[in-house]
């Protein structure tokens, strides 16, 4: 089958344009390495049908980045490529159309954002740039589709032409002469866009734009959040669902072991919804009831905020601050996706140069940055005890989060590269990627957390029918109950941390525990053991030896934290 | 011999007009001459297309050593202190 690769410098739509292709969803946003790795889709050429690919963006083929290596190395197995041009940069985008010619594949162009051009003031005169490169030059807008089916028609046409390896500076001079000939800029005044751009990498301007834009979204996600909580789906679970687990509950004689693993403890003769930890009662309202709104909310926001290409001048704003932890500014995009799923936010730490930083920002997350799942149960549950509690819990793990990546920075050895990231104009962010981002991330997380979740509940029920965890209990009372002042029970909560951090949380309900308590749970369990799946990504990520270093300084981490919030509170 | 000493790729001699991207003043437009750095950053730096001879707008610079944004064909982008202070420049004559 012919393999069709999409390869381009970053953020210049290849992910959009692939999805235009082929009908297969991939992550767009406005920020250089949204695509880490790649995805893969199919599309018709004449009869047959092709693999198409996209890669993640890069500058050279003389990789930087770890994605950029991926990239390259998807290069030696594709029989023809589409490299993605952003028509605004020419001048940029071009090395690496040159150094594709070099390598001697089929190649054809597509000039995205071609839309851009007019309202930018350059001037592009095609017919020259396909004699100057020897290869179809075709003009398209991914985001709203034009120019695609004409670029699908031509990819047959791509060609080869003889472009004899050469040097880096020979290349800028080619550069320089094709410009000359097809390009023409005209002057024209700053816009209105313009100027929030400047605003927003600017000190003091640039602070204000910063804290008005994170509060906002934190109230946005919080809003949308409770909304649906209190609106949508407190009401379908109590008055709907409560009632047929009750019955339910009735005709199984309210006790016994399979009432035990379906409906779960009855509380106070009732069926809890949080407490009892029944397959249908804590099984569904935790992933639904609880977390489910918060994913939603966050997601939402957090999809406007990478489609607006607000994240890149965050990462300029954060930058020196960034550096005190042994990482350059655009480690805060990792570390912001985080707050959604630890998963992502370890793999998008291949937007970084060193093996150093992936190693400091890979912890960091992993231990700090506690995901939607479980900020939406601290939500619920260290909310309802008062929002004090909640922000003794962020404030918290947020200096955790320094004082850890001081810490690092200065024990891991290496040397952490500087900030170079290019940062794209605004764009008002399109609805139909925001939609469909939302829904491909919503659906992520059902597909993936509630197996889990009810995988989970069972072996709790089951184990805790053995009677195993009064074995482990007894065995971790020192440390549980003397150190972090927790019941000794609680530490059934801290091993199914393991395997989901929202479900192991919500065992913390039964438990009694006084507000305290529960802000030292919360925060052991943020930070302690990373879920099974951040886990299995981490040891992908940094493989053995950085993995067990990572662990060894998690747990010591989070007892020390334990311990200290003990005494405090 | 000492000349020699000065190992690291051509130590830059200073000449009366130029300054370092760090140093530019803000909405000052001007010419790269020399990038000051080791293989890494020369190759980090050529990538985004910040090579001697090029046009160059800076826009902004963070306080406390932080990162500089430029402007080059039309594209923002943003450079490290460190690094910035190692790309020297041509300011452009203000009229």
């Amino acid at each position: 089958m012919t393999r069709i690769l999409l390869m381009g410098n970053p953020n210049v739509g290849k992910s959009a344009l692939f999805s235009r292709l082929t009908g297969v969803q991939a992550m767009v946003s406005n920020y250089p390495g949204t695509t880490i790795s790649y995805t893969r889709g199919h599309m018709k050429l004449g009869e047959e049908t092709a693999e198409v690919i996209d890669a993640p963006g890069t500058y050279t083929l003389e990789p930087t980045s770890e994605a950029e290596e991926i990239a390259r190395k998807l290069l030696d197995s594709g029989d023809i490529v589409i490299n993605v041009v952003n028509a605004i940069n020419l001048e940029r985008n071009l090395y690496l159309t040159l150094q594709l010619l070099e390598r001697g594949i089929p190649t054809v162009v597509a000039l995205n954002l071609w839309d851009d051009t007019k309202h930018r003031g350059v001037d592009i005169d095609l017919e020259k740039l396909e004699k100057a490169l020897g290869v179809p030059v075709i003009p398209t807008v991914a985001v709203t589709g034009q120019g695609v089916k004409e670029l699908a028609e031509n990819i047959p046409r791509a060609t080869s032409p003889p472009h004899p390896p050469t040097t880096r500076d020979q290349r800028w001079v080619t550069i320089g002469k094709i410009i000359e000939q097809v390009q023409q800029i005209r002057h024209r005044h700053h816009t209105w866009r313009e100027r929030l751009e400047d605003a927003s990498v600017k000190p003091v301007s640039g602070g204000f734009i910063a804290i008005a834009i994170l509060a906002a979204s934190f109230f946005v996600v919080r809003f949308i959040g409770e909304g649906l909580i209190n609106y949508v789906l407190d009401p379908l679970f109590n008055t709907l669902w409560a009632p047929v687990l009750s019955w339910l509950s009735n005709l199984m004689g309210g006790t016994g072991f399979l009432h035990d693993i379906v409906i779960g403890k009855l509380i106070d003769g009732e069926v809890d919804l949080v407490q009892s930890f029944g397959l249908l009662s804590s099984g569904l309202f935790v992933p639904f009831g609880m977390v489910l709104p918060y994913i939603i909310s966050f997601y939402f926001v957090l999809g406007i905020l990478e489609d607006t290409g607000y994240l890149p001048r965050l990462a300029v704003l954060m930058d020196t601050i960034m550096h005190r932890l042994g990482l350059h500014g655009y480690a805060i995009i990792p570390n912001l996706l985080g707050l959604g799923c630890n998963v992502p936010a370890i793999l998008a730490t291949r937007i970084l140069e060193s093996k150093r930083e992936r190693f400091i920002a890979a912890t960091l997350i992993s231990i700090a940055v506690p995901c939607a799942a479980l900020q939406a149960m601290i939500f619920g549950l260290v909310g309802a005890r008062g929002i004090g509690y909640v922000a003794i819990v962020y404030g918290t793990l947020f200096i955790v989060w320094i004082i850890l990546g001081i810490i690092l920075n200065h024990t891991v050895k290496g040397f952490s590269p500087e900030l170079l990231i290019e940062i794209p104009p605004y764009r008002f962010p399109p609805w139909r990627t925001v939609g469909q981002k939302l829904w491909f991330r919503t659906y992520g997380f059902l597909a993936e957390a509630i197996p889990i979740i009810l995988g989970a509940i069972l072996v709790i029920n089951v184990l805790y029918i053995l009677g195993v965890f009064d074995a482990i209990a007894n065995f971790t009372a020192p440390v549980v109950t003397g150190l972090l002042g927790l019941p000794k029970e609680a530490v059934t909560a801290l091993v199914i941390g393991f395997l989901r951090k929202d479900v192991a949380l919500g065992m913390l309900a039964p438990l009694a525990l006084s507000s305290g308590q529960l802000v030292v749970g919360s925060v052991v369990l943020a930070m302690l053991f990373p879920c099974i799946a951040t886990f299995v990504v981490m040891f992908r990520e940094l493989r053995w030896l950085n993995m067990l270093k990572a662990v060894g300084v998690m747990i010591v981490a989070a007892l020390v934290t334990g311990g200290i919030l003990n005494l405090i509170l | 011999m000492r000349r020699h000493m000065h190992g690291f790729g051509g130590r830059f001699k200073p000449e009366a007009n130029l300054v370092t991207l760090a140093q530019l003043k803000s909405g000052q437009s001007a010419t790269v001459v020399d990038i000051q750095g080791g293989r890494r950053m020369t190759d980090r730096l050529n990538a985004l297309g910040i090579i001697p001879g090029k046009k160059i707008t800076k826009t902004s610079a963070m306080l406390m050593r932080g990162p500089v944004t430029i402007e080059i064909d039309r594209v923002e982008v943003a450079i490290g202190f460190g690094m910035a202070n190692k790309v020297m420049v041509k300011p452009d004559r203000v009229p």
